[in-house]
This record gives structure tokens, C-alpha cells and sequence, in this order.
């Protein structure tokens, strides 16, 4: 009897969770399409001849992807809804900021405009030095045979869209776990509750299932740092799933944040190595004739490790984000709204894995830390 | 060619620093006000489980280990009331066949005491009786010697039967 009433009740749960996770999914289709079909008539109004509509997508792809000075909501041009957010150059003659939408209105870099004596253009939501004289577009830059912008840029240190999403979700984490840490403190010796209680497993899934068996009896040590780098990849992987204000951004899928994250394990990778672990790279077990091409390799080793960190992640999110939104634009490029019965089943589909995507991208970001951290502290070799 | 397209992957130095920044100020908050307390809690109530646990299983072994004693005891007593008992039982019989061996031979020994004294009388009865037969014997025959000899004549007539009788000799 009693069995079969929790038996009801997590298939009840179980069906409740994936209503939400669907209608959410759904919520992102729609509104990402809402998002692409703005861009992309503007970019249609833009670059009128046919064969450049495959590279406008792509272009609109790759901005949506990217980090940005605002953050956009809908429309375009005068029809702009966005958040503008503070730009902060450190320029020739120091720090100048200022809110984007002060600048926002061309992108084109043919207006100059002057911040603190400095004479500065906006080219696609990136800012340069202006050049004294126009090109042949009409804009105050130059650009190189892969055109790319040669002029020089000042040090870009704005709030941007990421940064934002990323002290939001750092805010979140601080709250949650703040909370969660102080019903530890209140309930001692009782049963887990509420969000302690949905916390509480997978605080020892990575415990006992990713820290102890990289570390051993270590583990206490790296615990920390192995439980905010797993919450923090995966908080962010899900909010980067989420198409409206707080989420959006894909802060794990950008390069510099997964770059950062790499860089804090080979750090920690780098600064617990022990006798054992410099001996391997420097003494290794070979021949001694070997050594001129042992000893490269492994100092090669080092690097890559936290390398394939650093593009795993970023690569994983990346095209995950790609993915939903290539599917979408497929609408557009095949120029039919029937195709958004195909289209939006299969961003449902992709959306649903990269849920377990972004479980399993931190995962595995996590466990590897561990694993590079255990090799760096591991007393003896196991040869 | 895609690299110098792309700018994804070229990081951003703007956001480089300031996801460093963030996230280390996360890491050490987090560390502090979070993950400390929490993965103390953690192990304290595994701990206080773990004990716990030890301790039943412990108070399971005494119990087996007192009821085993007891059981231990019981049978011991057992044992030893089965002895007592056998002992007694032993003792009892001995006691019985002593007394009827001791019977027997007092018995015996009265019966013999018994039949000598019988004979013993006997024999004395029987002196008696020889001595009253001849004292009355004696008597008697006195008597009739008086009865016989208070008339002369016949005392004269036994004279001389005995005179006639010394003759024949």
C-alpha cells in the first residue's frame, strides 16, 4: 500500500517537472524565433542580393552567440528594445564610460565619435581608434585582406551581457548556498528539507562520486573549489538555455570564461604538484635517450590538459547554442512557416539534450579538474 | 580563415578579467559561507550515523553475548542438578542396600544370638528337668523304700532274696 502512494507521487513529480521543463523549451523556441525573424529581416533589408543571405544568418548566429554591450530583447535599429549596459574603455589617455545606447545608433563605424579627447567608432559593437580618413564604404577604419579591422582598439573592460549574466548567477549560487549552508547550521542532526534536501545529493554525488575516487583521502582539501567550479559550469549552462532577460548569455560557451575556469585548475594543477608529479615530467620513466623527446611532450602535457578544458566546455555550449539556433533560421532561410513544424520539434528535442548536456559538461569539467589535481598530488605512480 | 572570422574564439580580455574576478570572489565566499559548513555537516551527521550504527550493531553482539552466557548458565545449572540429582539418587540407593545388608546381618547375627541362647536354654532346661526327674526320682523313690521298708516282714523277705541272690553268685 504504502509504496505504491510514492510510487504515484514521483510519477506525478516526474510529469510535473517535464511539463515546466517542456513549456519553457517551448517559451525559448518561440521567443528565440521571435528574436531571429527581427534580425533577420533587418539583415535582409540590409544586404538585398540573395547569395549573402546564407552569410547574414550565419552573421546573426555568430551575434547572438557573442558577447554584447546590451542586452537585446526585441526589435531593431529605432525599434530597438534593449538594455544598455556600461561601457568602460581604458583609452591612451585613460579610463572613459559610458552607457552603450550613448553610442549605439551606428555600428558601421561611420560616425567618429570623441570620449575624453579620444576620437573612437563603433564597429560591430566593438570600439577602435578612428582613422583620419574614411574608407571606401565610408567608414573610419581600415581592414586587411581577411577583413579584419587593423586599427587599434582601446582596452575593453565594459559590464557586458556576460559579465552581467555571470554575477547574476554568481548572486544566485551566493544565495542559494548561503541559505542551504544555514539549515545546515539550524538543523543539526535532523533530515535534509526543502532545497537543502534537493541540494544535498548531488553535493555528495560530487563528493562521492567525482572528488573521492580523482583524490583519495585529499579531498577534503579541493572540495571547495570542485563544488563552485561544478555548480557554477552548470548554473550557467542552464541559464545560457534560457532565452528571456536573466539568462540568455552564453557565458560557459564564450571562450575567456571557460579560458578563466582552465586557467584556476591548472593553477591549483600547478601550485599542489608534487615531488612525484615534476619527477614524472622531468625525470620521466624512460630510457635516458629518450628524454630530448619525453621530457617536450610531457611539458606539452601540462598545457594541454588544461586546453582541452578550456575548448570541451566551450565548444560543447557553443555548438549547442548554434545548434537551436541554425534549426531556427532554417524557417528563414527556406522562407516557409511550415518548416517551424519541423524546425521547433527538433529545438525541443536539441533544447532537452543540452539540458543533459550542460549536466553532463559540468560533470566532466569538474571531474577532470579532479583528475588533473589527483595526478598533481598522487604520492606514487601507478605504473 | 575561420579563425581570424571567428570571433569566438578569440577570448575577450574585458571579460577575462572580470569573470576572474567574479569568480574568485564566488569561489571564496562560496568557500567560506557555503561549502565549509555544509561538507562539515555533511561528515558530522555520516559520523554521528556511523557511530550510531556501530553502537547498535555493538549492543546487538552484548545481547547475543549475555544471552549465549545465560544460555551457558543455564545449561551448567542444568548439568549440575542432573549430578546433584544422580548423586543423591546414588547416595539413596547406597544407603538402602547398606541398611538392608546391615539388617540382614544383625538379623542374622540376632537369629544366631537367638538360637544359641535357645540352645543355651535348652541345655539348661534340660539340666533342670535331669535334676528335678532325679531329685523327684530320689524322691519318689525314697518314698517308696520308706513305703516298703515300714512293715518288718518285708524287710526280712528282701534280706533274704538278697542273701538268696548272694548265693547264686
Amino acid at each position: 500500500m504504502d509504496l505504491s502512494h510514492i510510487f504515484n507521487l514521483k510519477k506525478t513529480a516526474v510529469t510535473l517537472i517535464s511539463a515546466v521543463f517542456l513549456s519553457v523549451i517551448s517559451v525559448n523556441a518561440s521567443a528565440q524565433q521571435q528574436a531571429e525573424a527581427d534580425s533577420i529581416s533587418a539583415a535582409k533589408v540590409e544586404h538585398a542580393p540573395e547569395g549573402e543571405k546564407e552569410e547574414s544568418i550565419s552573421q546573426t548566429i555568430l551575434h547572438h552567440i557573442a558577447d554584447s554591450h546590451e542586452w537585446h530583447f526585441w526589435g531593431h535599429d529605432e525599434h530597438k528594445v534593449s538594455l544598455p549596459l556600461p561601457v568602460i574603455l581604458w583609452t591612451n589617455n585613460g579610463p572613459v564610460s559610458f552607457l552603450y545606447s550613448k553610442h549605439d545608433k551606428d555600428e558601421h563605424a561611420k560616425t567618429v565619435f570623441t570620449e575624453n579627447g579620444q576620437n573612437l567608432v563603433n564597429f560591430h559593437g566593438k570600439f577602435f581608434y578612428a582613422s583620419a580618413q574614411p574608407n571606401a564604404h565610408g567608414e573610419y577604419i581600415e581592414v586587411d585582406k581577411a577583413n579584419e579591422v587593423v586599427n587599434a582598439k582601446p582596452l575593453d573592460l565594459s559590464i557586458t551581457k556576460n559579465v552581467v549574466s555571470l554575477l547574476i548567477s554568481a548572486a544566485v549560487l551566493l544565495i542559494v548556498f548561503i541559505s542551504v549552508a544555514n539549515a545546515y547550521k539550524t538543523r543539526v542532526g535532523k533530515a535534509p528539507k526543502g532545497l537543502q534536501s534537493m541540494l544535498e545529493p548531488i553535493i555528495l554525488f560530487v563528493r562521492d562520486d567525482i572528488a573521492k575516487p580523482q583524490l583519495g583521502y585529499r579531498y577534503a582539501a579541493f572540495m571547495p573549489y570542485l563544488l563552485t567550479v561544478f555548480f557554477f559550469v552548470w548554473l550557467n549552462n542552464l541559464m545560457g538555455l534560457v532565452p528571456f532577460f536573466p539568462g540568455g548569455a552564453n557565458v560557459t560557451g564564450n571562450i575567456a570564461v571557460t579560458m578563466m575556469l582552465a586557467v584556476c585548475t591548472f593553477v591549483l594543477t600547478t601550485v599542489n604538484g608534487n615531488k612525484n608529479y615534476w619527477g614524472h615530467v622531468f625525470k620521466p620513466h624512460v630510457p635516458w635517450w629518450l628524454y630530448p623527446l619525453m621530457i617536450p611532450v610531457e611539458i606539452i602535457g601540462l598545457f594541454t590538459k588544461p586546453i582541452a578544458l578550456m575548448i570541451r566546455l566551450f565548444a560543447n555550449i557553443t555548438a549547442g547554442h548554434i545548434l537551436i539556433l541554425s534549426l531556427i533560421s532554417l524557417i528563414f532561410i527556406l522562407k516557409s512557416v511550415f518548416v517551424a513544424g519541423v524546425a521547433v520539434p527538433f529545438v525541443i528535442f536539441i533544447s532537452v539534450i543540452e539540458l543533459v548536456v550542460g549536466f553532463i559538461q559540468a560533470f566532466i569539467f569538474t571531474i577532470l579538474s579532479a583528475l588533473f589535481i589527483g595526478m598533481a598530488v598522487e604520492e606514487h605512480a601507478e605504473h | 580563415m575561420l579563425l581570424a572570422l571567428n570571433p569566438l574564439v578569440s577570448p575577450d580580455p574585458g571579460l577575462l578579467i572580470w569573470s576572474t574576478v567574479a569568480f574568485l570572489i564566488l569561489f571564496f565566499l562560496l568557500s567560506k559561507y557555503a561549502w565549509k559548513p555544509i561538507v562539515k555537516a555533511l561528515d558530522e551527521r555520516e559520523r554521528s550515523i556511523e557511530d550510531a550504527l556501530a553502537k547498535a550493531e555493538m549492543a546487538k553482539e552484548e545481547m547475543a553475548k549475555l544471552t549465549n552466557e545465560n544460555e551457558q548458565l543455564l545449561k551448567q545449572a542444568r548439568i549440575e542438578r542432573d549430578a546433584i540429582l544422580k548423586e543423591a539418587k546414588e547416595l539413596k540407593d547406597q544407603i538402602v542396600s547398606d541398611a538392608k545388608t546391615s539388617a540382614q546381618t544383625e538379623g542374622a547375627k540376632m537369629i544366631e544370638k537367638a538360637r544359641h541362647e535357645i540352645e543355651n536354654q535348652k541345655v539348661a532346661a534340660m539340666a533342670e528337668v535331669k535334676n528335678q526327674v532325679a531329685t523327684l526320682s530320689l524322691q519318689i523313690a525314697e518314698k517308696v523304700l520308706r513305703k516298703q521298708f515300714e512293715d518288718q516282714n518285708k524287710q526280712d523277705a528282701l534280706v533274704s532274696d538278697l542273701l538268696k541272690e548272694v548265693k547264686l553268685n
